[in-house]
């Protein structure tokens, strides 16, 4: 009964708040009327950028088989954080202005994902919830790349796809919050089949290797689909569970498959290992391997030796420093932190956190509708980068840009320890990319 | 349908595969069977092993040598391990002993990532190990076909030292009651050392063993426990002879599903690990209420 009372004396006294705000509107100053025209809060906008510095949200799989990978990702933010923050020649090459981004400094953290989906999208929360990140980024796996752009999207945080190879992240998976700047396996297969068709000739035996997860069928689908033209047929397909560590029974069936050809899906640790494997069996005496995508540290890892004459692509190789100046600028820098060229995994992060600032001093604001749009319209004003002109295409947030077909070196033919490949073409965005519809996106809500 | 040479390849290679399984397991079973702790340290110290043969090895040039010193190397980690820590966990509730075990096995894999990198590393095979060899309907790699051999002599080792001496004869007493064992005069406690190390030992063996087949990286052993796991329950938990007949059954399981497809190779094994939980939850050698 008391409490009824209370309650009534609350709501009363509330009508009379409100009535004193409507009646305070009509006399407020047009400065602050105008504010509140702006948009709505959105996401962590603008409770993340009203400070003198903005967070960027990191995760890495820094244990597990990928953290060789996954620690070269995270050197690859880090300097072009630094980069960006010290607003020095190197930050004023890709086009921004003064220090940090629209002149806040970007602080960041960096957490491990241990390669599993439910940790990445854990610690992003964290990120988003506590440190008001503007801008999440990071991973090595497509299905954590997948779980963080749906998180982006339900909290209305932008977010740069990190190293994720499969088709879904910009195609059924794809989102309007998120923005992808490695091939996808369609991509990196139209790009690889015309020079391996040219090269091994028509009418090839193809055996593959695939690694039973999200990313090893879209590459297995792709690379197929694309030699077809070539003639070439698959006679064997060994799908292995993504936990193996012993392929032993696989490459048993694919070395008494009569195949010319030996195409590797495998990723990173299980890539070197299937390969070693591979080489126990004998199979390079009777056929020649293929890697679609090669991982960052499999030259290193499985020997130049072994590798020799392979064809595969890559996201990045650090001699395109002789191709473009930014790319140049990165290994140069990378290499004199880290006593070491950048792999692939670095480029990514790098070149997404340059890509993403470049968007949002373009938007002249963080508000992540304006910078997505800014993002989307960049086909009619380019922006220049480590693999030069690239544009995010509005359809699906895939980054136009080309594809590097590498191929592996003789090992007398290396100048010094790290030069294990060729870069045979780069192959054009515009000719290797998919059909904006093909993969089956359908971006969700700016607001 | 493959062909009947497609078969007996697998058929073949099963063995191969089992052959290291058993090994890999019987560490774990012992363990289990003797001293009752589920030794969730056992990938990781399988892993210690492949890292030490990758040092040794790679310094000395020599296999054998690497074997041997990996070997001592081992037993003083099993000695340690069991001195400052398992050893307080005898009388503590099975979750402690798991989450203690489980938690040294993510030290020793963070510490050789600290050291080592994570990058993976070769373990060259030995001398006498290169090349394949044609086995009429198939090629084999030539170290795994020694392999088989190698442990099979250590699988037998291991059984005579467990069921032919009266330290074995002290241990197997020691599972069925250890107090009246104590009562007996006999010191237990050592004895249980004793036990522990050998089973550190048999993991990092099968590491060494193993680590010229794969690459050596800090997480190579979780699969491995995984794996051996699903073999002592097929074999029955604590039984020797049964993480031996499990290691060839997963083994031929593993290869034989790989004929056909082998994406459903890991699922098959599940799936007879399953079904034989229903049928004779003691596993094929264990017995009733044991552990």
């Amino acid at each position: 009964m008391k409490n009824r009372v209370s309650s009534g004396l609350g709501r009363r006294q509330l009508v009379q708040a409100g009535l004193g705000a409507a009646a305070g509107g009509v006399l407020l100053p047009a400065a602050v009327r105008s504010a509140a025209a702006a948009p709505a809060a959105l996401g962590t906008w603008p409770a993340g950028s009203s400070g003198d510095s903005v967070f960027v949200g990191i995760t890495s799989p820094l244990t597990g088989p990928y953290s060789a990978d996954g620690k070269d990702h995270a050197l690859g933010y880090e300097l072009a954080i630094e980069e960006i923050n010290a607003g020095g020649a190197n930050a004023q090459a890709w086009g921004l202005k003064g220090k940090g981004v629209l002149g806040k400094m970007v602080k960041y953290a960096i957490a491990d994902s241990e390669l599993k989906p439910n940790v990445a999208v854990q610690a992003q929360t964290q990120f988003i919830q506590k440190n008001k990140a503007v801008m999440i980024t990071g991973c090595v796996s497509s299905a954590t790349a997948v779980a963080l752009e749906e998180l982006a999207q339900r909290e209305r945080v932008l977010n740069m796809v990190g190293a994720s190879g499969a088709n879904e992240t910009t195609g059924k998976n794809c989102q309007r919050y998120a923005f992808r700047t490695q091939p996808p396996a369609y991509m990196a297969c139209k790009a690889l089949a015309p020079v391996v068709g040219k090269h091994y000739g028509r009418g090839k035996k193809v055996a593959y290797l695939v690694p039973d997860y999200v990313y090893g069928h879209s590459v297995h689908q792709a690379f197929a689909e694309f030699t077809k033209p070539f003639g070439w047929t698959e006679v064997s397909k060994q799908v292995v569970p993504l936990s193996a560590t012993d392929y032993s029974s696989a490459l048993l069936n694919i070395a008494n498959s009569g195949a010319d050809l030996f195409v590797n899906i495998e990723f990173a640790g299980a890539a070197v290992n299937s390969t070693k494997q591979a080489v126990q069996f004998g199979l390079f005496k009777k056929m020649q391997m293929i890697v679609p995508n090669i991982s960052s540290f499999q030259a290193q890892e499985t020997g130049a030796q072994v590798m020799e004459g392979v064809f595969g692509t890559m996201d990045f190789w650090w001699t395109l420093e002789n191709q473009f100046p930014l790319a140049k600028n990165f290994v140069t820098a990378f290499q004199a932190k880290n006593k070491r060229p950048p792999m692939w995994g670095a480029h990514i992060g790098y070149m997404q956190t340059y890509l993403w600032a470049l968007g949002v001093e373009r938007a002249k604001t963080f508000y992540p509708p304006t910078v997505i749009k800014t993002l989307e319209a960049t086909k009619a004003d380019p922006m220049d980068s480590t693999l030069g002109k690239v544009w995010y295409r509005a359809e699906d947030h895939q980054l136009v840009r080309p594809v590097p077909v590498v191929r592996a070196k003789a090992p007398k033919a290396m100048k010094d320890k790290n030069d294990y490949f060729d870069i045979v073409s780069m192959v054009p965005g515009e000719e290797a990319i998919n059909p904006p519809a093909a993969l089956g996106c359908k971006l969700g809500s700016y607001t | 349908m493959p062909s009947p040479a497609d078969l007996l390849s697998q058929a073949f290679n099963g063995l191969g595969l089992g052959a290291l399984l058993a090994l890999v397991s019987s560490g774990l079973t012992i363990i289990l069977g003797t001293l009752g702790v589920l030794n969730f340290a056992h990938g990781a110290l399988f892993m210690l092993g492949a890292y030490a043969m990758y040092v040794v090895a790679t310094a000395s040039g020599s296999f054998l040598l690497a074997l041997v010193v990996g070997a001592v190397f081992m037993l003083l980690v099993g000695v340690a391990l069991e001195r400052g820590l398992v050893r307080l966990f005898y009388s503590r509730p099975h979750e402690d002993q798991i989450l203690v075990t489980f938690g040294a096995g993510i030290v020793f894999t963070e510490a050789a990532r600290a050291i080592f990198g994570a990058n993976a590393l070769n373990a060259p095979a030995p001398a006498w190990g290169q090349g394949i060899v044609r086995l009429g309907f198939l090629f084999y790699p030539i170290y795994r076909l020694e392999l088989i051999g190698i442990i099979a002599l250590l699988l037998l080792g291991l059984y005579l030292l467990l069921y032919r001496t009266s330290i074995g004869l002290v241990v197997r007493a020691g599972i069925e009651d250890a107090r009246m064992v104590g009562i007996l005069g006999i010191n237990v406690r050592r004895a249980f050392l004793a036990v522990f190390a050998t089973g550190v030992v048999t993991a990092g063996v099968s590491g060494m063993l193993y680590a010229p087949l794969v690459s050596v990286e800090p997480d190579m052993g979780s699969n491995f426990l995984v794996q051996a796991f699903v073999v002592i329950v097929i074999g029955g938990l604590g039984s020797f002879p049964g993480a031996v007949v499990g290691g060839l059954v997963a083994g031929e399981i593993i290869a034989l599903t790989s004929a056909f497809n082998a994406a459903y190779s890991d699922v098959m094994l599940y799936a007879v690990m399953a079904l034989l939980l229903v049928v004779r939850p003691q596993g094929l050698f264990g017995s009733e209420g044991r552990v």
